[in-house]
């Protein structure tokens, strides 16, 4: 086991290693289909576990914003706090209880 | 330079699920930009980003003790200056509740005094989170706190009110003060936007619901942040250079709501409702506070 | 090199200067206040470029200074007694933190009964926060030893943080020659401050003062330890360096008249001249005495100081300081220094001094006189010297 003096840490951004996805208990699933690409999930994402991707590849609720970003959920960080449910102003993101 | 889609705070932490102060950290580094050095006083926010060997912090981040988070960045401030490279870095300071108003308020005081160039933002969770819900301060009157506990013969929980810190900083006559709240977005990015450029000590009090403490659904915090403002307890203002004469309400609801939609969906206030004179009190004091200022705004 | 008359604390503030500090966080307290004065009227007159940060606290300052190091500049604070009590938790803080910073400590006695004078009960309370300690007998010693602690704390092999303590008025406030060394030769011997260790830059994120869990916690706590035992050989080294640069000699451990002493005493700090004058009085009359003076006190100097006593038939160590429930500081070190030896001396324990009570050759002499007892058997372990003895029995009643 590596240890730093006076506990230095250089590797930046490294809980990134440390995976949260199994704290969930509720699943959050976009329903791109409904999804406007507001990005509002993405704003409140306390993690964030919500990353922008390019959404030419994802169903779209208006082809007039096939070229915007969409949000994807990445489920190894998603704790399932629900914020992106609760304030989707579309109510394009499901909640669904996780399977154990 | 937007650095809007860059995320300079990285997973992997040990927030609660649905904390805010994850929320507000993002924000602020992504209006700060690559070039900020962060100072962090004792709290949640530094023990849930920082488990050794790792760190959640993507810019040069320090953390020291719980009171002096505010001295701390003094002496980055002086150290950046007397190596001639003051001018195209940041220092942002990240204090809770407690390590602000409270324990950390000396070392704060003495920062704005001699004039430092930082930014210093106290995210409030109104409570001593990180040991467990311990009455601060900023706690505001009437809520459950675990020393601040509700029985027959204290039926209020706190009865004292919530120190007004945002006020006390604009006292101190620095360029900036302002309060902020991350569910309105825009406001918040534009304060800490302001605020960085502005030279000299800047104090932002920023509202950071704790699902833990507050007792609410995690999926709540921002519609609850939002309530704080929208029902007029939480306002969000501006004073530059401690003129209060000159007070900036940055956003003024239409028809503010009644504090119960704020008290209600929190299990800290559940008690409250068995005594509506206490409520009728909150809301008192929220219509004084907007009395006094509204016009001058 | 010219030569001033300084009080202490002046020679700590041109060793500031020489070192060319960067950082000056410092707030007030007596006997360590013309220490920022000094330097404020350094940078006022533009003899000295630094910031100096005027803080609002003990506490603060250092962890103003925590900060500046952090950020890989050349850091330095003083203080004394109640502001370095203040500052107890930053203390630690700095060395586990491995932060270079130097303080110089007007050692004063800690409150209750509020009191400004000598004793070093200050800096022995702080002997386990990780900083090296040094402590000075005279003003010269004062700007010479915090020009060593600089060296010593930023080498690399120890990344520690020092204290320089020198006794409240007695060299605080009482003006010396002191041979202020030229600039050009203090630059030659620190050297530019290298940045061996990660700091606050953006172009290179790293993390200071991370939350470390049982899995971590003790072996960081090890490696401190080690940059402490490091830090004997870099100090001998660094006395050497500083012998050939500026031709004084110093040592963690100096004997004085011990080779054939039958009693050593044992001192720190600006008690020693008063201790020296006693040997060389007490040697007019033939009497085998000799004195060790312990200029080094964390790392403690174990072996120095036993092989600088372990002929004499009793070591007389007098201690400024208490620990009330056992003994002085040095005398319980010194003992343990002798816990592999086979063959020790009776070491007894002399409590003299405390809060600025003057220190005498008749106090030595009544030291020297109970060692002298103790040859011949007779002798009690912890002794107080110079005490009313009938007042505190009054007070407190017989043991």
């Amino acid at each position: 086991m590596k240890i730093s003096r006076g506990a230095t840490i250089t590797e930046p951004g490294s809980t990134s290693l440390e995976e949260t996805g199994s704290w969930r208990t509720f699943r959050p699933v976009i329903r791109y289909e409904k999804c406007i690409r507001c990005m509002i999930c993405w704003n409140f994402c306390p993690e964030p576990a919500i990353e922008k991707k390019e959404g030419e590849n994802y169903p779209v609720a208006n082809p007039k914003l096939i070229k915007m970003p969409v949000p994807v959920i990445n489920y190894n960080f998603c704790k399932g706090c629900g914020i992106c449910v609760n304030e989707c102003p579309t109510k394009a993101i499901d909640f669904i209880r996780e399977e154990k | 330079m937007n650095y809007e889609d860059m995320e300079f705070f990285a997973p992997g932490h040990r927030a609660c699920a649905g904390c805010a102060a994850p929320i507000i950290v993002k924000w602020v580094l992504k209006i700060s930009g690559p070039k900020t050095i962060v100072v962090n006083a004792t709290g949640c926010l530094e023990v849930f980003s920082t488990p050794y060997p790792h760190t959640s912090w993507r810019l040069p981040w320090i953390h020291t003790a719980f009171e002096n988070a505010a001295a701390t960045a003094s002496g980055i401030d002086a150290a950046l200056k007397a190596i001639g490279k003051r001018d195209d870095v940041n220092i942002v300071v990240f204090g809770g509740d407690g390590g602000t108003s409270d324990i950390g308020f000396q070392s704060l005081s003495g920062m704005a005094e001699r004039g430092h160039n930082i930014l210093y933002i106290m995210y409030d969770n109104e409570a001593y989170m990180n040991t467990g819900i311990q009455r601060s301060s900023s706690t505001p009157f009437g809520a459950w706190t675990s020393t601040t506990q509700v029985g027959p013969s204290r039926p209020l929980g706190k009865e004292e009110f919530k120190k007004p810190i945002a006020e006390i900083m604009a006292a101190h006559k620095i360029p900036y003060v302002a309060t902020a709240n991350p569910a309105f977005l825009p406001d918040f990015k534009a304060k800490i936007q302001k605020a960085l450029s502005i030279k000299g000590p800047k104090f932002i009090h920023t509202i950071s619901s704790c699902t833990t403490g507050w007792r609410h659904d995690p999926s709540k915090t921002i519609e609850i942040m939002r309530l704080a403002t929208e029902t007029g307890i939480f306002p969000l203002w501006e004073i530059e250079n401690g003129d209060f004469s000159k007070i900036k309400i940055t956003y003024m609801p239409k028809q503010r709501k009644p504090v119960e939609e704020y008290l209600k969906p929190q299990g800290r206030f559940r008690h409250l409702f068995n005594e509506p004179e206490k409520i009728k009190e909150i809301q008192k004091m929220v219509d004084e506070w907007w009395a006094k200022f509204e016009t001058k705004s | 090199m010219p030569m001033m008359m300084l009080r202490g604390n002046e020679s700590t503030a041109y060793a500031a200067k020489l070192a060319r500090v960067k950082v000056i966080p410092a707030y007030p307290i007596t006997p360590s206040t013309l220490f920022p004065e000094k330097i404020s009227e350094l940078i006022a007159n533009g003899e000295m470029e630094a910031e100096f940060l005027p803080v609002e606290s003990e506490h603060s300052a250092l962890s103003a200074a925590i900060g500046a190091a952090a950020t890989g500049v050349r850091a330095m604070t003083a203080t004394a007694s109640q502001g370095l009590a203040l500052m107890h938790e930053v203390l630690f803080i700095a060395s586990g933190m491995r932060m270079p910073i130097v303080m110089a400590i007007g050692n004063r006695a800690l409150s209750a009964p509020v009191n400004i004078w000598a004793d070093q009960q200050d800096t022995i309370a702080e002997r386990d926060s990780g900083w090296i300690q040094f402590y000075a007998e005279t003003n010269q010693e004062a700007l010479d030893l915090t020009l060593i602690a600089f060296k010593v704390a930023e080498n690399d092999k120890v990344l520690l943080p020092a204290m320089m303590g020198m006794d409240a008025f007695v060299l605080t406030h009482t003006m010396e020659p002191v041979n202020v060394p030229e600039q050009q030769d203090v630059d030659e011997f620190l050297g530019e401050k290298k940045i061996n260790y990660p700091v606050l830059d953006p172009e290179k994120p790293a993390t200071f003062g991370a939350f470390v869990f049982p899995e971590h916690y003790m072996d960081i706590r090890y490696s401190q330890f080690i940059a402490m035992e490091h830090a004997r050989s870099v100090i001998d080294d660094v006395f050497n360096e500083f012998e050939k640069k500026f031709g004084r000699r110093y040592s963690k451990v100096s004997g004085f008249m011990v080779d054939d002493a039958e009693i050593v005493f044992v001192t720190m700090g600006s008690m020693t001249g008063t201790a020296r004058e006693t040997v060389r009085k007490l040697r007019e009359k033939g009497e085998k005495v000799g004195l060790v003076k312990i200029t080094v006190y964390r790392p403690f100097p174990k072996e120095e100081i036993v092989s600088l006593t372990k002929n004499a038939k009793v070591v007389a160590v007098v201690d400024r300081n208490i620990s009330p429930g056992f003994a002085g500081a040095i005398f319980t070190e010194t003992v343990a220094s002798y816990n592999n030896e086979k063959k020790r001396p009776k070491i007894i324990d002399f409590i003299m001094g405390l809060g600025g009570r003057d220190v005498k050759i008749e106090n030595y002499e009544q030291v020297y006189n109970l060692a002298k007892a103790a040859l011949r058997g007779k002798f009690k372990e912890i002794n107080w010297i110079d005490v009313d003895e009938e007042a505190v029995k009054e007070v407190e009643g017989t043991l």
